[in-house]
């Protein structure tokens, strides 16, 4: 029995010493923190990149929706954990800049960005990278099977025949949300705006937290239009899905995906190296590849499916506004609609 | 005169000898590491929530002015009700089905109970989000139901996103629960209680009312309330089929990481706290008073047979199986599919977590990781304390505050530890009576160890209630046969106590293990980017509409839960198959 | 050591008392035990005697008074330093380890040669009378070879004080009585001062050396087993240890006379005599084996005339219910043994007329004030 018992011991203590040097090891490896919203299937293809030219910087990536990442920094701001922010809503850079947790940081090749895609001070406290837009993605065989008509524009979205077969993304939790509120609001004023959303409200048969799930959604079958953002309409037709992606007339919403660095102690250099060669035009490439906006024009073409002329699909957007509002609008928006839906 | 005085001098001699008599200060030193732990990483967290729920988002206490915000705010308040109202038909259905079961099992002579038992079990082994995904293949848009096996048969359509969604998938997460406590209340009935009415020759339906649920009472009350708060405390499955349908738990997490709204997260999480507490302490009562029940019984029911309520049961029961082998295959199934419901070729593209959020292997393996950890240093810990707090004999209030710590977390839902401990472990330091205290565990906010410490809390309760009875089966004397023949305590843990509570050290293990590789509600906002973890990673591609990845993830959790039990089933025949020989008559 | 080591004094208990929040479990127990000697503590339970076990041991702290071991104040040292070998009722045998793992159990933390060790196993195991039961784990044994075990394993470190606690009552009735001239026996070879719990009278009486008898936490009487049968210092110990007659109704008339109605009773006990005033009601008390039983009974000192009020059969003797005839004191009942023998040639039957005698050194008197026989 004393051999049973022995080898028992033996393997919890084997287990333990496993588990030990696993979680030592991670905290050796950790190099440089970054904390992102890009999508999921972009970031290795980027990250590739950063990789061929600096071996020597380990990054690792926290990625997740827009609100999340701004909740995290937020939430972290007494001991800050990322070391930057990369590509994520301006409008929550402006947040975390209100809070004090941005240090300005002028990245090489700074002078290339337009002045639309950058913080306005000499020493910016955030660099965009690229513009990402509203697009609703459309289940071609379901609204041919429901007999649906294909919306063009916002206005097309009232229409009751799509009662409870839209989806759209929280703007509290979504970039995406909150940029295509954010435009709604913009481009017909307060008062209207808030009209045409509770209108739109009506429509609606869910709100989600993420700003590309209304696309997979739409492309999965289970709701057959999806108000989400251009690049995920694209990249799920590619998956086989019979998706198709819409600009609304108006006008798309849009928002700058931008970096930022982290203020805490002991700022590293890999960072702003990191910094740097986010705007480089080897990457600006690369994100040229599927967004037609970018920090400073590439050669690249046009990606399929987009407009010609992408710059003009974008309305004209006040970041400023959105940023200051920001948490106003979020607080009518969760008064309005997110207790409401419940009530029968 | 001379003799009292050499007497007292020997007394203080033995008084200075007993100080430095290192076995007992050893007793001691664990004792009070242990208390003050038990009151680090439950009670000071916990404290903070409640401080923080009282505040305003600068830190000044501001009373119950967020409570009153919070329930003349109707979009927030408005989930109490719907939370209760989900939790209470959870908690009928539920133990309705669990009841029938478990009397199927118990009272009829219906076959395979063995097999019925353990396939019902099944949905202990799945993280709730993976029934809310397996709900959404069945009764979505595109579900099998809906679409009546794409388009076999005519569909049935639900409303599945909503409070139909939530109730069907807690019912497939209390069920098994519900089913077990009932089992184990109908198995311990006196059977004389059946003679003695048979005799009075009272009718089937009397002895149901005057035998049958009297004698379950307890198992029933208790029953209940944990199924309500099962289903009122979860996270996962109103995260995937809750829709619009607003509850507390997801309210939580909305304030939390949509809205960045701590102060009204631990608002939600307090409410969320209060009916939960109130039915665990309704539960220890109860509890309490179902041991006493045990102690006294008697003669054990050999069920007779009766063909018509014996088929009646077969059918029932094989129908319940069957419905959760069916709702598991879906999800396999689903998982299996390339492009859901428009091509159906059958692979492992969605096995192949690459451009997915979530971390896919890394946060499998991590998954993996954590689990064990969490069962080595949980099972450890608890089964060492409970040691401790059962068969020393010096420290008598130390132990029963160590008791009483050990049962709360409990009433604590995961969501609660979680946020409790992002407050607790990422403050830099208090301001105690003017004095300011650094938080020398904040370098453990974002590790490993937080995620392994935030489930071995979570898990506390019921691992240290399987450790307390196997120890109290353990003849006390043990200890002090031991004592008188100079042998330190720690060596007969070793030698005797161990090995003879092996099968409940590895049960607790196994609890560990299991629950810690599904659960979510915790860790989800505790884990970092660094360390990914599977039921995380199932929420964020739900989160981010990666259906069948993410089904693809809960399908592999299950599958390693389901192997691990199997691999625990195997071990222990072993065991028992060896130590036979120490079990007497 | 032999017995004449009796007089030195081994253990000294003095003025333990105990104390369970407000319930008092233990008032002032002393006694002593001269090294060797074997000590039974007797009484029903709930009365304490497990509890001050416990304290000899150090199982448990007294509220006050102390323990004395050779001279030594021991009530602060620690159970493994106070040298004794405990036996508890359940044996408290490890499951886990053969019969030989759990006598060497002890040893082994000793750090000594494992020849040494085995060699010590091997003797403890023949002198308990386990011969090839070594490899058997606890629950493959009998209760009677468990016990041993236990007892053996108690000895291992050659204690100098050996405690039992009801050693012997999870055992049958027969194995119970074999057992206790083998544990007597070896504890004499041992020559090891042993102190006893039990409820269990003849175990005790057959046994030890002397009885402490106890009840409700007091020590009533501490005597030779032949002292506590013959002069049970109160009617408590009386009842509790065999069967005794008391008559209720009698009253002091003289020095040594005592009467029950109208019969008078001469008595020799002269502690009792001395304690009781004239006229005083008093407790008469008398052994059912103590009464001689005759047919043709004469007016002599102490006799009287009873009917036989029903007769119970026990094997080797009846047991007579007894009316006392023309006492005019009432229902007074007398118990009388007789042996079968004389019972058959006697020709004894239900109703018949027998003449009594109390012999007056048998007969007992107690003072009823504070000693009711119930309590």
């Amino acid at each position: 029995m004393n051999k049973i018992w022995k080898r028992f011991l033996m393997s919890i203590l084997a287990l333990l010493t496993l588990g030990l040097f696993c979680g030592i090891q991670n905290v050796i490896a950790e190099d440089l923190l970054v904390y992102t919203a890009l999508e999921d299937d972009e970031i290795p293809r980027y990250l590739a990149l950063f990789k061929k030219s600096h071996p020597d910087i380990n990054v690792k990536i926290v990625r997740d929706s827009t609100g999340i990442i701004t909740a995290k920094v937020l939430a972290e701001k007494d001991n800050p954990r990322a070391d930057l922010v990369w590509g994520t809503a301006a409008t929550s850079l402006m947040l975390f800049d209100q809070a004090g947790i941005v240090e300005p940081y002028k990245p090489q090749g700074l002078s290339r960005v337009r002045a639309k895609m950058r913080d306005s001070n000499p020493v910016p406290h955030w660099v965009g990278i690229k513009a990402w837009m509203t697009g609703f993605c459309v289940n071609t065989e379901e609204v041919k099977y429901m007999k649906l008509p294909v919306p063009k524009n916002f206005e097309d979205l009232l229409n009751p025949v799509y009662k409870g077969q839209l989806v759209m993304p929280n703007p509290a939790s979504s970039g995406t949300g909150f940029l295509t509120v954010s435009a709604i609001l913009q481009m017909k004023g307060e008062a209207k705006g808030w009209e045409y959303l509770s209108k739109l409200h009506e429509n609606i048969a869910r709100y989600t937290h993420s700003g590309s799930k209304p696309c997979k959604i739409a492309g999965a079958g289970e709701l057959p239009i999806g108000i989400s953002f251009a690049y995920r309409g694209f990249m799920q037709k590619k998956k086989g899905e019979p998706v198709v992606t819409v600009f609304p007339e108006e006008g798309s919403g849009w928002d700058v995906e931008a970096n930022c660095l982290i203020k805490k102690p002991g700022i590293k250099k890999a960072a702003k190296t990191f910094l740097d060669w986010a705007i480089s035009p080897e990457v600006m490439k690369e994100y040229a590849k599927v967004y037609p906006v970018t920090a400073y024009s590439t050669d690249m073409p046009i990606p399929d499916g987009f407009p010609k002329q992408p710059e003009k699909q974008l309305i004209e957007n006040d970041f400023q506004w959105a940023a200051a509002n920001r948490r106003r609008i979020l607080a009518e928006w969760s008064k309005r609609y997110d207790g409401k839906s419940d009530a029968k | 005169m001379a003799e009292t005085a050499l007497n007292s001098a020997a007394n203080q001699k033995l008084t200075l000898r007993q100080i430095f008599h290192g076995e007992l200060w050893l007793k001691r030193l664990i004792i009070l590491l242990m208390c003050i732990w038990l009151l680090v990483v439950v009670v000071a967290p916990i404290f903070q929530l409640l401080s923080k729920s009282l505040a305003d988002e600068d830190g000044n206490f501001v009373g119950l002015a967020n409570f009153v915000y919070y329930f003349q705010t109707p979009s927030l308040s408005h989930s109490l009700p719907n939370s209760i109202y989900v939790s209470l038909m959870t908690m009928v259905i539920s133990v309705s089905l669990g009841f029938l079961f478990a009397y199927g099992l118990t009272r009829t002579t219906i076959k395979g109970k063995g097999l019925l038992k353990g396939i019902a079990m099944m949905p202990l082994f799945a993280p709730t989000l993976a029934n809310g995904i397996a709900l959404i293949y069945l009764f979505g848009r595109k579900g099998l139901i809906t679409r009546g096996f794409f388009g076999t048969f005519p569909g049935i359509e639900f409303p599945l996103y909503g409070p139909f969604g939530i109730i069907f998938a807690e019912v497939v997460y209390t069920f098994p629960q519900a089913m077990l406590i009932l089992f184990i209340a109908l198995s311990i009935t006196d059977a004389r209680l059946y003679e003695a009415s048979d005799s009075l020759s009272a009718s089937k339906i009397k002895t149901f009312f005057t035998v049958t649920l009297p004698g379950i009472k307890y198992g029933l009350i208790s029953a209940l309330f944990i199924c309500f708060v099962l289903a009122f405390t979860d996270f996962g499955a109103p995260k995937v089929v809750g829709g619009n349908y607003n509850i507390l738990a997801t309210d939580i997490y909305k304030q939390v990481i949509g809205q960045q709204n701590f102060t009204m997260g631990a608002v939600v999480s307090v409410v969320l706290l209060i009916p939960t507490v109130i039915a665990f302490i309704v539960d220890r009562i109860v509890q309490r008073k179902q041991v006493a029940m045990i102690a006294a019984r008697s003669v054990p029911l050999v069920p007779k047979a009766n063909r018509i309520i014996d088929s009646l049961f077969q059918v029932f029961c094989i129908l319940i199986v069957l419905l959760i082998i069916g709702f598991y295959s879906t999800a396999v199934f689903a998982s299996l599919v390339k492009v859901w419901p428009y091509k159906l070729e059958l692979g492992f593209w969605h096995y192949n977590f690459t451009g997915m959020g979530g971390g896919g292997y890394a946060a499998f393996f991590n998954s993996i990781r954590m689990s064990l950890l969490s069962a080595v240093i949980g099972t450890a810990l608890i089964f060492g304390s409970a040691y401790l707090i059962e068969k020393v004999r010096e420290m008598k209030l130390m132990r029963q505050i160590g008791y009483f710590l050990s049962i709360i977390p409990l009433a604590l839902p995961g969501l609660v530890i979680g946020l409790a401990y992002i407050f607790f472990f990422n403050a830099r330091g208090w301001e105690i009576f003017g004095f300011y205290v650094p938080n020398v565990l904040n370098p453990i906010y974002g590790t490993m160890a937080i995620l392994v410490l935030s489930n071995i809390v979570h898990f506390y309760t019921v691992s240290f209630l399987t450790a307390t009875t196997a120890l109290k089966q353990m003849d006390i004397e043990f200890e002090h046969v031991s004592e008188s023949m100079g042998i330190p305590f720690y060596k007969t843990f070793t030698r005797v106590t161990v090995p003879v509570c092996l099968p409940a050290i590895l049960e607790i293990g196994m609890y560990f293990f299991v629950n810690s590789m599904a659960t979510v509600s915790a860790v989800i906002f505790l884990y970092s980017a660094d360390i990914p973890l599977a039921s995380v990673a199932v929420a964020n591609m739900d989160d981010a509409g990666d259906i069948a990845p993410a089904c693809a993830m809960s399908v592999l959790i299950i599958a390693t839960n389901i192997t691990v039990r199997l691999l625990y089933s195997l071990v222990t025949r072993k065991l028992k198959r060896r130590t036979q020989a120490w079990i007497s008559k | 050591m032999s017995k004449d080591s009796n007089q030195k004094t081994y253990l000294d208990v003095r003025n333990i008392t105990k104390d369970f929040g407000r319930f008092t479990a233990l008032r002032k127990i002393s006694f002593n035990a001269g090294a060797g000697e074997f000590i039974s503590i007797l009484g029903p339970s709930g009365c304490g005697k497990t509890t001050i076990l416990r304290i000899i041991a150090g199982l448990e702290t007294q509220t006050s008074g102390e323990v004395v071991i050779e001279n030594r104040e021991v009530s602060n040292l620690p159970v493994s330093k106070r040298n004794i070998g405990i036996v508890f009722q359940s044996y408290a045998l490890f499951p886990n380890l053969t019969a030989e793992q759990n006598i060497a159990y002890g040893l082994k933390n000793q750090r000594k040669n494992r020849n040494v060790i085995k060699e010590r196993v091997n003797e403890l195991i023949e002198l308990v009378g386990l011969a090839g039961m070594s490899h058997k784990y606890p629950a493959q044994l009998s209760g009677g070879q468990q016990q041993r075990v236990a007892l053996a394993r108690a000895m291992a470190l050659s204690p100098d004080l050996l405690l039992l606690d009801e050693p012997l009552s999870a055992l049958d009735a027969r194995v119970r009585v074999k057992l206790r001239t083998e544990v007597r026996e070896l504890q004499k070879r041992l020559g090891v001062t042993t102190i006893m719990v039990t409820h269990d009278q003849e175990e005790a009486l057959t046994m030890a050396d002397r009885i402490l008898v106890m009840n409700n936490g007091e020590l009533i009487q501490n005597g030779t087993p032949n002292e506590i049968y013959d002069k049970p210092a109160t009617p408590f110990v009386a009842d509790f240890i065999g069967s005794m007659n008391f008559l209720t109704s009698a009253e002091k008339k003289d020095k040594g006379v005592y009467s029950v109605g109208n019969h008078l009773f001469q008595v020799s006990d002269e502690k009792s005599v001395r304690n009781t005033k004239l006229g005083e009601k008093v407790l008469m008390a008398i052994r059912p084996e103590d009464i001689f039983v005759s047919t043709n009974g004469e007016q002599a000192t102490n006799e009287v005339v009873s009917r036989i009020r029903s007769m119970e059969y026990r094997g080797s003797v009846f047991r007579l219910v007894l009316d006392l005839i023309e006492s005019g004191s009432g229902d007074e009942i007398l118990e009388a043994d007789v042996s079968t023998e004389k019972v058959r040639r006697l020709d004894l039957k239900p109703d018949m007329k027998i003449s009594l005698k109390l012999p007056t050194e048998r007969i007992r008197v107690y003072s009823p004030k504070g000693s009711n026989i119930y309590d």
